[in-house]
């Protein structure tokens, strides 16, 4: 089925998650990611799955852990606030690997902030949110038809290494109308979770790590009986009170994410030549290029950089993307959070600078660039 | 059918629980009900949160999930309405189910999904050390009301008919015949049945506050039910006659049944969906 449609991003995210085979949505109303609820109501039902609304964004994600559990492609759609209140249920998902996806469609805060208005300020969130050293998947897609896509592929990715993804993307892009042609994925190519070799019954090593270090866990209900918890625990799925295992399970969980970055390459916009680096994600991306044009027409050699991964940090991408780089500048709709791992790779070889782009449009941000080209690497 | 032991997981042994503790005898009447219903737990889902109570699912040779405090029925409602062939019950305490997830029962309560939850109310946090709960009676001490309680104390059951659960019952550790035949009762019904189990934390609230044994605890459960009592006139008096009382007066056995809905909304919806 392949049809050009005029269609929301939030739209976008929950038809991209019925196509990857989602069929359990549990949610609560938050703007500016509701229609997304609003759509799962509607279509779910009509493809054999189950749309309830929780009481609180804490009760929506153990409702999908619990699906998930129970073998279902589950997801949830939230905004900042709710947002706050998944962490400890991502936290707990990333322990006891159980895939889901979360959408954060992300608004301006802190705390009820400016409900409809844009924002990236969740990336930490997204990474930090949540206590303990969190091995976290987020995804930042940058048009509408990329929301679909990264949609499918969030599940893909949550399936293949037992894990919850964000998908981060800001309250224009939820809410923009693009016409897209949205292509139903191949079925034999979507990803579904590792479970047991062994035969079914009292299952002894429910925990045990497949070749891509991820756990390979049944579904409740198939004839395997066995425990989950949120306690450290070992290859059994048991509670244990060894460090030693505690932090051998937490360096796999961390491990078995080496190769996301891989698996989403970044766009990258008149960079070949660039001695301005400008790294931007999410709506940014669609900014910046504008930004490069202009620098690029008074003579700047800048481009662009757009990961569509953010966590974990794609640090061979960055690397890459700022070999010949003079200045890297982050332009964000934040006050630097993804600057942050981006100065932390530069590792002091090269001057990083943040532009925070809330409230300012294409010329301020050409005028910072070059500015910061001209103070921190001599580029005119 | 099957055999207690059978359901147990020889591995997980010892148990963590404390001597004296009513947990035990409860998880006993849980385990003795399932032996009796099922030839497995192949497809029974034992859910629960945090919290002394919340640990006795690891020890039962079931699917058994040891989630987040409070939140053990947001999960097992995900887990009943993506699989509605599952029996799935639920595991929690008092602090667990009244306090963090208060809320999470009144809805589970209100949307009448198919799940048994099973309340292990001991007054007290007991896998923190002995602080109020939220079932703790007034002037009770605990290790954070350290000149007694001067919060009245919910009755979880009353909560529970009010938010709409269609079984509700009050069980204790100190009948374990009556406790299985409310069990059993609880698991028969298909909407949402609500267990309040009367169960003693003999470290902590018996200690702090002075009561005996373990078993002048357990005793002292007889005291709250008026036919019990008349057959207990040997039975320990383990608080003097105008000391404050060691627990409200609360009823027990079967409290409210609710007609059986027709029908879960899911399976109307998808019919509804699809015109």
């Amino acid at each position: 089925m392949v049809e050009r449609r005029l269609i929301q991003g939030d739209e976008a995210c929950a038809q991209g998650a019925i196509a990857a085979g989602c069929r359990f949505f549990g949610g609560y109303p938050i703007s500016p990611s509701s229609e997304i609820a609003e759509y799962m109501a509607r279509e779910l039902p009509r493809h054999g799955g189950v749309f309830i609304q929780m009481e609180d964004e804490l009760a929506s994600l153990g409702s999908v852990l619990g699906a998930s559990l129970a073998g279902s492609k589950a997801m949830t759609a939230t905004s900042g606030p709710g947002f706050t209140l998944m962490q400890e249920h991502l936290g707990y998902a990333t322990l006891a690997e159980i895939p889901c996806v979360v959408a954060d469609v992300m608004r301006l805060g802190p705390s009820t902030g400016l409900p409809t208005s844009p924002s990236q300020g969740d990336v930490m969130q997204a990474k930090w949110g949540s206590h303990g050293d969190r091995s976290a998947v987020a995804l930042a897609p940058g048009t509408v038809k990329e929301i679909y896509d990264l949609t499918i592929r969030a599940f893909d990715v949550a399936e293949r290494l037992r894990t919850p993804v964000t998908l981060l993307f800001d309250e224009t892009m939820g809410h923009m109308r693009e016409g897209v042609t949205l292509s139903q994925p191949d079925p034999s190519s979507l990803w579904h979770r590792p479970v047991p070799q062994h035969a079914p019954g009292h299952l002894l090593e429910a925990f045990v790590p497949n070749d891509e270090h991820v756990a390979q866990v049944p579904d409740f209900g198939r004839g395997y009986r066995f425990h989950v918890t949120g306690l450290m625990h070992d290859e059994r799925g048991y509670p244990t009170g060894d460090g030693a295992v505690a932090a051998a399970l937490l360096e796999r969980l961390e491990r078995k994410l080496a190769p996301v970055e891989d698996w989403f390459p970044p766009e990258e916009y008149r960079l070949d030549d660039a001695d301005v680096v400008i790294v931007a994600y999410g709506i940014m991306g669609r900014v910046v290029k504008q930004v490069v044009d202009q620098l690029r027409a008074k003579g700047t050699r800048a481009g662009m950089y757009r990961p569509t991964v953010l966590w974990p940090f794609p640090a061979r991408q960055v690397k890459k993307a700022t070999e010949q780089a003079q200045v890297v500048v982050v332009a964000e709709m934040n006050a630097g959070q993804w600057a942050i791992p981006v100065e932390v790779a530069m590792e002091g070889r090269i001057p990083t600078v943040k532009i925070n782009s809330l409230r300012i449009g294409v010329d301020e941000i050409c005028e910072q660039v070059a500015t910061a080209a001209f103070l921190h690497a001599g580029v005119a | 059918m099957s055999t207690q032991k059978e359901l147990l997981r020889d591995e997980m042994m010892p148990h963590m629980l404390c001597p004296g503790c009513g947990h035990g005898i409860v998880m006993g009447a849980l385990l003795r009900v399932l032996a009796k219903r099922f030839e497995n737990l192949d497809n029974v889902v034992l859910v629960a949160g945090i919290g002394c109570s919340s640990r006795i699912v690891g020890y039962i040779d079931g699917c058994t999930v040891h989630t987040t405090h409070g939140r053990a029925l947001t999960f097992a409602t995900g887990i009943k309405l993506a699989r509605p062939e599952l029996t799935v019950i639920v595991v929690t305490g008092d602090g667990d189910g009244l306090s963090i997830g208060g809320n999470h029962l009144l809805h589970a309560a209100r949307r009448n999904v198919g799940l048994t939850c099973i309340l292990f109310n001991n007054e007290t946090y007991g896998m923190t050390g002995g602080q109020l709960a939220p079932t703790t009676v007034l002037n009770a001490y605990s290790s954070t009301s350290p000149y007694g309680n001067t919060e009245p104390a919910f009755d979880a059951a009353e909560l529970a008919i009010a938010a709409g659960a269609t079984f509700v019952a009050r069980g204790q550790a100190f009948r374990t015949d009556a406790l299985e035949d409310l069990l059993d009762q609880a698991l028969d019904n298909d909407g949402f049945s609500f267990l309040d189990v009367m169960t003693d934390c003999t470290e902590y609230f018996v200690r702090k506050n002075a009561l005996g044994h373990g078993s002048d605890m357990l005793f002292s459960q007889g005291l709250v039910d008026q036919d019990i009592q008349a057959d207990l006139a040997a039975s320990p008096s383990i608080r003097p006659a105008d000391g404050w009382p060691i627990r409200d007066l609360l009823k027990t056995g079967v409290l409210h049944q609710a007609p059986r809905l027709p029908e879960r909304p899911a399976g109307a919806l998808a019919r509804r969906a699809a015109r």
